[in-house]
């Protein structure tokens, strides 16, 4: 089968979840990454090294920003030829509506939320997740060519050490995919990342014993380079504000490692978290909720391991 | 210790004000689109379609209904076994009963005292006999009542509460609704939405128990009976199961205690829904002494017992829920049930068989009779404001079958103070002579006046497994609760109370609400499924904003 | 100025969700409600109606016939219309099919401005406003977090991986709103009791000139297999801390390469 994968890159490096999408595609069949920007053909090296048999590269200045539709143009053109069975995606802010606009743009089918990829029976099949992952659904696709979207952190790059023949691609590009133009780009909030988008969370609750407790709370979660959460009860008494609260009436989180410190876990906090990648909980009491999810669960007095957890944490990622 | 001692600071007077401009003006304004209150706007609708003339001079909405519920049904709970005669009645032979949305009729019915491990049959008491009767889901019922409603002509207005009630010149003029988006302080959010005045020449009151509305109106008017009303509190779920039950079941006895000193009155019940479903619950009454009673603890536990778990054997829990009936019947009923340009209805009003576990048809009555009040009282010539004007629904009241059983029934559950046994036997006696003996009429003493007790009765509620048992927060999750989190709080309670008290109303509460702190107690107020127990032992519920609180389905 | 918003009637309750077996898809057959991630968009375009003066919002939908009852909560807002497309040839639409109905209805209504909401809350997908911008070969912007109107230009300030954006673009086109941008009005009681008298259109995918083929499963590009139960998360382990949880933790994440 052969893959065409869509590399996504910021200031000059390749992204780790479209790398880890184009390892998937090299081990199911034959994979082809396209890269869309200014100044991006020395990344070509890197995605063969990580399984792209051949890049396909258009270097324009009319694709200098990270804006969905002239990629879409220029993803018409390359598959015009027909030569691909499948284009995947890893899911970001642009890819999600490059990869929707294609499927306009082709008639052809898109599924997204996707957690794995196979091929069985010959024919490409697509996990996903579905009902708050209570159950998970097999999808496929009726036409050529198929295209994924993966949920941001699927897949692991994995270094094959290859070479990429690099292709130059040419298109012309929409009067219409060139009408939203960037005004500003990137800018850095001055706080962390927001809870929402945060790979890494720590989350305090009633067990913390009142606001100070956050404080070293803050400290795992700036060692992990992460956001700090909230449960409903400590906002509720004051001690965080609403902004970080996790939860049925707070914010749905998917991060990729969830820190639940002094959390007891009851449905309404469950309901907010329960897609985290990983689930750490540390709370003195057995009996709480929250162990019966958690991936590993810690009986333990949260004020003496918190300190000695930042510094492991800080010892580790110093190394 | 008594949680009277610990006052709610609640003043009704705080919300009667006096009507300003009309926002909106409605001929009828209903408040509760619960069997009562959308039995008064079906009738309503049926008797304008015969009055032209007066439908057109009620205006553009002749008819109004407030729900406070995010839709009708969202906050509607009972058991329930209805009798089908007063739908029948409203309906006057439209629907055909196998047309109304009931499970299916009572065929067998077996009562139950139970032990700790066995149970007992004993002969249904003759109040409790439910031939002809049909189970249903109240809060489906009332979805399919607001349809009918809506297709005779009425307004239902959703997500709406009614906090206060314009009275003007000695008469009632319609309501004020409440605001929405205010914060945890009472600012106003970004979407802050204040109520309406909503003006009407007749407003009927079909709150339900522990109507806020009604309470202020039977203070403001100086309606309130000789006795006060008292309520027992019940908790109940509705299951899956794999196989069909083929009867509804009431039982005595276990877990509750029969000796006097703990005056613990109630029951459980469980009842067929169809061929994939059931319902069980446990109803207690708030007259209990002992502060580490709790009523879901007790449905908990209820479902240990072999004879639940055999009904429930392969099954999962679907719905959960809560809420307060009123018990004190014929003798806490108001001394009347209007006052100028005002009717009462339904359990807002008492109007509920205790020993019968009936109450429907009678608010499905009540409505229909204040509907035809009213439209009498809005006739040329009269005006609904008058004193006296809607007398005529008091009259038609004592004139029903509602007055007759309920005056037949009203020293039981009062006998029932004096412990299981002994009124039992007295009860007994009542059946057999038809309300003759004992002769007089028994007392009710508010629920809250009560002396606590402590025993240690908390130790025999199970640890929720998840399957057969659960805790109160994974319960307030299933019944749809999403409350804001940073709405203001719409419970009165003193805050700083004994740990006594704070205990009592921490295992009271079925929604974990309250929770004993270091000085007095917790609230939670986003938890609340207003089911109305806290006014009854030492507090006060009002309405929070429209939209809140649960979103029941198939209780 | 006339603003569409794109709205998607839901199934209700999410502890009440279930999959139909037979269709392997999400059993729509119970009660439902307006998507209320598309309560933000609603409340965007009233903003913008407020603002501008004078302005016209129509809501648009596609689906079953009850959905008409809960797009009135759009009208009760402040909407001034809804159209719906119902028919039954489009139950069953993917994205592609989806889109294209979609489409047809926005050339219909020729609108300067068309929003989205963040996505719909049965997990049908976020993404359905680039495929309708495509067709309709509209200029869009996505995830916004802020957005002002002036000028015949719209600007979206919206949240990435890397930090904000500000995108600008000429009117007409397409925005998807995030559910940070507002907070929805509540409904005036005057507004639930006028919005049934507001104008309320149904179509069909003939009126639209869609064919049947084009919509549906029919036209759909994508199909469900089959269901399965979640993956087992991993055994949960849990330990008590023996003064070592510390160490324990981490070798957990690496092992895990969480860390």
């Amino acid at each position: 089968m052969r893959f065409l994968v869509f590399l996504e890159h910021h200031e000059g490096r390749l992204q780790n979840d479209s790398l880890g999408v184009l390892g998937k595609a090299a081990s199911l069949g034959d994979a082809e990454a396209v890269l869309l920007g200014t100044e991006v053909e020395g990344l070509a090296a890197d995605a063969g090294r990580f399984g792209a048999q051949r890049v396909h590269v258009m270097d324009d200045v009319l694709l200098d920003k990270p804006l969905p539709q002239p990629r879409v143009d220029a993803l018409e053109t390359l598959l015009g030829e027909g030569a691909f069975d499948a284009v995947l995606f890893a899911a970001s802010v642009l890819s999600a509506d490059v990869a929707a606009g294609l499927a306009a743009r082709l008639d052809a089918g898109l599924n997204y939320d996707l957690t794995d990829l196979a091929v069985e029976d010959g024919e490409l099949v697509g996990k996903r997740p579905a009902l708050g992952d209570s159950i998970y659904v097999d999808v496929g696709w009726s036409a050529d060519p198929r295209l994924a979207l993966f949920r941001s952190g699927t897949f692991e790059p994995a270094e094959s050490g290859g070479k990429a023949e690099v292709q130059k691609l040419e298109s012309r590009l929409q009067d219409f995919s060139l009408a939203a133009t960037m005004v500003e780009q990137a800018h850095e909030e001055s706080e962390g990342p927001s809870i929402e988008d945060a790979d890494v969370i720590v989350a305090g609750g009633r067990g913390l014993g009142g606001p100070e407790g956050f404080a070293a709370v803050e400290e795992l979660a700036k060692a992990l380079g992460g956001a700090v959460a909230a449960t409903r009860a400590v906002v509720d008494a004051g001690w965080y504000p609403y902004s970080a609260q996790v939860g049925q009436t707070g914010k749905t989180v998917s991060p990729k490692l969830y820190v639940a410190v002094g959390i007891s876990g009851a449905i309404q906090h469950k309901v907010g978290m329960q897609s985290s990648s990983l689930i750490v909980a540390i709370n003195k009491d057995p009996n709480a909720p929250i162990f019966e999810y958690a991936d590993l669960g810690v009986v333990g007095d949260l004020n003496e391991i918190l300190p000695k957890l930042t510094e492991l944490v800080r010892a580790r990622r110093a190394a | 210790m008594r949680p009277s001692d610990y006052p709610p600071p609640f003043d009704p007077n705080e919300f009667v004000v006096a009507p300003g401009e009309a926002e909106i003006e409605v001929g009828v304004l209903i408040v509760g689109a619960g069997p009562a209150g959308l039995a008064c706007a079906i009738r309503l609708g049926q008797l304008l379609e015969g009055a032209p003339e007066l439908a057109d001079r009620l205006g553009d909405v002749p008819v109004a209904v407030l729900e406070k519920g995010r839709q009708p049904g969202s906050h509607l709970l009972s058991g329930a076994v209805v009798n089908p005669r007063s739908l029948r009645r409203l309906f006057d032979g439209r629907f055909r009963t196998g047309e109304l949305p009931f499970y299916g009729r009572v065929e067998h019915e077996s009562v139950y005292f139970l032990t700790p491990q066995r149970s007992l049959r004993i002969p249904t008491p003759p109040t409790m006999k439910n031939g002809g009767n049909y189970v249903a889901s109240l809060a489906q019922l009332g979805r399919w009542l607001a349809e009918r409603a809506e297709e005779g002509g009425a307004t239902v207005l959703p997500e709406t509460s009614g906090e206060a009630l314009l009275v003007g010149d000695g008469r009632v003029r319609g309501v004020r609704t409440g605001d929405r988006g205010r914060g945890r302080d009472g600012q106003e959010l970004g979407n802050f939405e204040p109520g309406s005045e909503v003006h009407a020449r007749v407003t009927v009151l079909a709150e339900g128990t522990q109507g806020h509305l009604t309470g202020v109106a039977l203070d403001r008017f100086g309606l309130q009976g000789e006795n006060p009303q008292v309520w027992a509190l019940g908790v109940k779920e509705v299951w899956k199961v794999g196989r069909p039950l083929d009867r509804v079941i009431h039982t005595l006895g276990w877990p509750l205690r029969a000796a006097r000193k703990y005056r613990e009155f109630g029951g459980s019940f469980v009842y067929p829904m169809g061929d994939d479903m059931l319902t069980v619950g446990m109803v207690v009454g708030l007259d209990y002494r002992d502060v580490e009673l709790s009523v879901h603890g007790l449905l908990q536990e209820l479902k240990t017992h072999p004879l639940l778990q055999e009904l429930l054997l392969g099954g999962e829990r679907v719905a959960w829920g809560a809420k307060t009936i009123p018990e004190g019947g014929f003798l806490s009923l108001p001394k009347r049930l209007h006052a100028p340009g005002l009717l009462i209805c339904g359990d807002g009003a008492g109007l509920v068989n205790v020993p019968a576990l009936k109450g429907i048809h009678y608010a499905v009555e009540s409505g229909l009779l204040a509907a035809e009040a009213a439209f009498s009282a809005l006739q040329r010539g009269e005006t609904p404001g008058r004193r006296g004007a809607l007398a005529g629904y008091d009259r038609a009241l004592e004139e029903s079958f509602v007055w007759k059983d309920l005056k037949l029934v009203r020293n039981m559950r009062p006998a029932f103070g004096r412990g299981l046994w002994l009124g039992g036997a007295l009860a007994g006696a009542m059946t057999a002579t038809r309300g003759a003996f004992p002769p007089g009429d028994s007392n009710t003493e508010p629920d809250a006046d009560q002396e606590l007790i402590r025993t240690d009765r908390a130790k025999s509620y199970p640890v929720a497994d998840g399957k057969l048992t659960f805790d109160k927060l994974s319960s307030v999750f299933l019944s749809g609760n999403a409350t804001r989190d940073d709405a203001p709080d719409h419970i009165r309670v003193q805050r700083e109370v004994p740990q006594e008290i704070a205990e009592l109303w921490t295992r009271m509460c079925p929604a974990a609400v309250y929770e004993v702190a270091e000085n007095g107690v917790d609230v939670t107020p986003s938890n609340c499924v207003q089911c109305g127990a806290i006014s009854a032992k030492g507090g006060r519920l009002t309405p929070p904003e429209g939209g809140a609180g649960p979103d029941y389905k198939v209780t | 100025m006339k603003i569409a918003v794109c709205a998607k009637y839901v199934p209700e309750a999410t502890a009440a969700r279930r999959i139909d077996p037979s269709t392997k898809r999400l059993d729509r057959s119970g009660e439902g409600a307006l998507n209320p991630f598309d309560a933000n968009a609603v409340e965007e375009a009233l903003k913008l109606k407020d603002a501008a003066g004078e302005a016209e919002v129509v809501i648009v939908s596609v689906g079953p016939a009850k959905a008409l009852e809960a797009m009135r909560r759009a009208l009760a807002m402040g909407a001034d219309r809804v159209v719906l497309v119902s028919d039954e040839a489009a139950a069953g639409s993917d994205l592609v099919a989806t889109s294209r109905i979609l489409a047809a209805a926005l050339e219909r209504e020729g609108a300067d401005l068309v929003l989205f909401g963040q996505q719909a809350n049965d997990g049908d997908g976020a993404v359905l406003w680039a495929a309708v911008a495509d067709r309709l070969q509209r200029p869009l912007i996505s995830q916004v977090a802020e957005l002002e109107h002036a000028d015949g230009k719209v600007r979206g300030k919206r949240q990435t991986e890397f930090g904000y954006d500000v995108i600008e673009a000429p009117l007409p086109a397409v925005i998807a709103v995030s559910d940070a941008i507002n907070v929805p009005r509540y409904p005036a009681l005057k507004g639930i009791m006028g919005a049934k008298k507001k104008p309320q259109e149904t179509l069909s995918l003939a009126d639209l000139g869609v064919p049947a083929e084009e919509a549906g499963e029919a036209g759909s590009r994508t199909t469900v297999r089959a269901l399965n139960e979640p993956p087992a998360r991993g055994d949960t382990q849990k330990i008590e801390d023996d003064g070592s949880a510390a160490e324990t933790i981490v070798a957990f994440l690496q092992e895990r390469k969480a860390l």
